[in-house]
């Protein structure tokens, strides 16, 4: 090739790289802008301290009641249980395999770890309405144990697979000469695991963390079946709960095109990409203030 | 002169892969002494055969004593956690933690239980000055150890290791990373550390066992050809082989 064409040849892989990059960039605005779109008609009637703040969602009364703090809480609720429940049990897996496991047990066990994160979300729903929730019923005494708790031990589990795979992958990338370095200053593999090994992947692992937060905040199968969906704030973990997507899926089918329901529910779409948003932009932040301080290549 | 160390018919398999084959070598105290040979040697695995860091990898297996005092280090009773607290290592590339520069001097100390903030200031300081280093770092002790040069961080490695107050220091290759300047203020430390300590050097290079070593053993194929003086060696060695080898004919 002469340099006449490879110079066109560079350009062009430039400029349609970009172009790719740009697209990402706008669906994203384009989501965005139609989630305000379809969902600013609702605040001619609720205002937004209203709508996020007003403890009552009452969709069918006369007049409905648009508040939507009871979802709100539901979702923070099941999501921090899920986050707790995956991000533990999550990196004490991945250690496990990391730094304990012999070779073929990590791989045998990954392999299976990975293919959980396969399985239908309906069919963990499925699973926690007719396994979980009876077992928790018997073992806690309670009425009824579609509720929070019931609900963060199905999320938290569907989680774990994501946040498994992502912590191995990056306790697996810390350098060997790591490793070896603090063995041969006469650290027990423990010491060498907790002190080296955990703090030289903690970018991955809260990486990991962030995307099992994720994986939890945006399911909805499977939390509308175990939840319990009462639009209630609630007072325990054992209280039922419904959250912001499981509303959603729930009501969009009754709700008439442009219609104040829907204008409602993509309200609580708003409010939802919006706390998306904003756990994405602490990690961005959490993320670079760590890795500048102690200056991580 | 004292042995510090001593080898007695040490042989070490990679699974079916002999790498070693009955090496007896001892290590005087308060010396230098260079292993020096082709790549694949078995230099390298007898400095890790020294500290048990062999262990690492799977699949390692030693026959024959590795003497310590005169004490077999491969006794079932030896702790290989304590033992390499004695016998300190440094690695080819510098691999400093990524972590302050304070944080990696303090690291060996803090895991054998000093937490007091005035001692561990003071053993790295100590540390730091006498791998020569704390001159260039006083300033800097908590910005990152990534941000030094290779050649500081070879010497931070150093320090890292006698801040754990070792009686042996093994060190692999350990400037085949480095600049000419940097190589040079490297073997000007070995020389001064020899004074306390008993030091092992696996290198590459000829004219650095020349010029940084007082015994140096030649190893090929897994045995070691000849071990002697190094003026011995260099100027009137007994083996076809090790004359074949420092003067570059093979290697």
């Amino acid at each position: 090739m002469d340099k006449g064409l490879a110079g066109i040849y560079e350009n062009l892989v430039k400029y349609l790289l970009g172009i790719v990059a740009v697209t990402s960039v706008l669906i994203l605005l384009l989501i965005f802008y139609f989630l305000i779109r379809e969902g600013a008609g609702l605040f001619s009637h609720v205002s937004l301290p209203g709508f996020i703040f007003g403890t009552e969602w009452l969709p069918d009364a006369e007049p409905p009641r648009f508040g939507a703090l009871p979802l709100i809480t539901g979702s923070l609720v099941v999501t921090t249980g899920a986050g707790i429940i995956a991000i533990s049990i999550g990196i004490g897996i991945a250690v496990f395999l990391a730094e304990v496991a012999p070779r073929s047990v990590r791989e045998v066990a990954k392999a299976v770890i990975e293919l959980l994160a396969g399985i239908p979300s309906v069919v963990y729903g499925f699973l926690g309405l007719t396994v979980l929730a009876p077992l928790i019923k018997d073992m806690l005494n309670l009425p009824s144990a579609l509720c929070a708790f019931t609900a963060s031990i199905v999320l938290g589990i569907m989680a774990l697979p994501t946040v498994v795979s992502i912590s191995e992958d990056a306790l697996d990338a810390v350098p060997r000469e790591y490793r070896e370095a603090s063995l041969a200053l006469g650290a027990t593999k423990w010491e060498t695991t907790w002190r080296i090994v955990v703090p030289s992947a903690r970018s991955g692992l809260l990486a990991a963390s962030m995307l099992g937060l994720g994986r939890a905040i945006g399911e909805t199968m499977a939390v509308l079946m175990v939840a319990g969906n009462a639009t209630l704030i609630p007072h325990s973990i054992f209280d039922p709960v419904r959250t912001i997507t499981a509303d959603i899926a729930a009501e969009m089918g009754e709700t008439v095109h442009g219609g104040l329901h829907y204008q409602a529910l993509f309200g609580l779409g708003i409010v939802l990409f919006s706390i998306t948003f904003f756990i994405n932009m602490v990690t961005d932040i959490v993320f670079a203030r760590t890795s500048s301080k102690r200056g991580a290549s | 002169m004292e042995n510090k160390m001593e080898t007695r018919k040490l042989s070490v398999y990679y699974k079916n892969f002999q790498a070693l084959y009955s090496v007896d070598l001892p290590i005087q105290k308060n010396a230098v002494t260079a292993l020096i040979g082709p790549s694949g040697c078995g230099k390298s695995t007898f400095l890790r055969a020294l500290n048990r860091m062999n262990e690492v990898i799977e699949g390692t297996r030693v026959e024959g004593e590795v003497l310590l005092d005169g004490k077999n280090i491969y006794d079932p009773r030896v702790d290989p956690v304590a033992l390499r607290k004695k016998v300190g290592m440094v690695f080819q590339k510098p691999n400093p933690f990524p972590m302050s520069i304070f944080d990696n001097v303090a690291y060996g100390p803090r895991i054998h239980g000093i937490k007091k903030k005035t001692d561990l200031e003071q053993i790295v300081h100590k540390s730091l000055a006498a791998a020569a280093l704390w001159d260039e770092v006083k300033d800097r002790l908590y910005k990152s150890a990534l941000g030094l040069s290779g050649g500081q961080q070879q010497r931070l490695v150093i320090a890292r290791v006698l801040a754990v107050e070792p009686e042996v220091i093994l060190m692999d290759e350990p400037a085949s990373a480095l600049d000419p300047i940097s190589t040079a203020k490297l073997e000007d430390l070995i020389h001064q550390l020899k004074q306390n300590y008993t030091i092992v050097i696996v290198t590459h290079n000829m004219q650095q066992a020349a010029r940084v070593s007082d015994y140096t053993g030649f190893f090929l194929n897994g045995e070691l050809i000849e071990y002697n003086t190094t003026t011995a060696i260099f100027t009137a060695p007994r083996e076809k082989r090790t004359e074949d080898y420092i003067t570059g004919r093979f290697g």
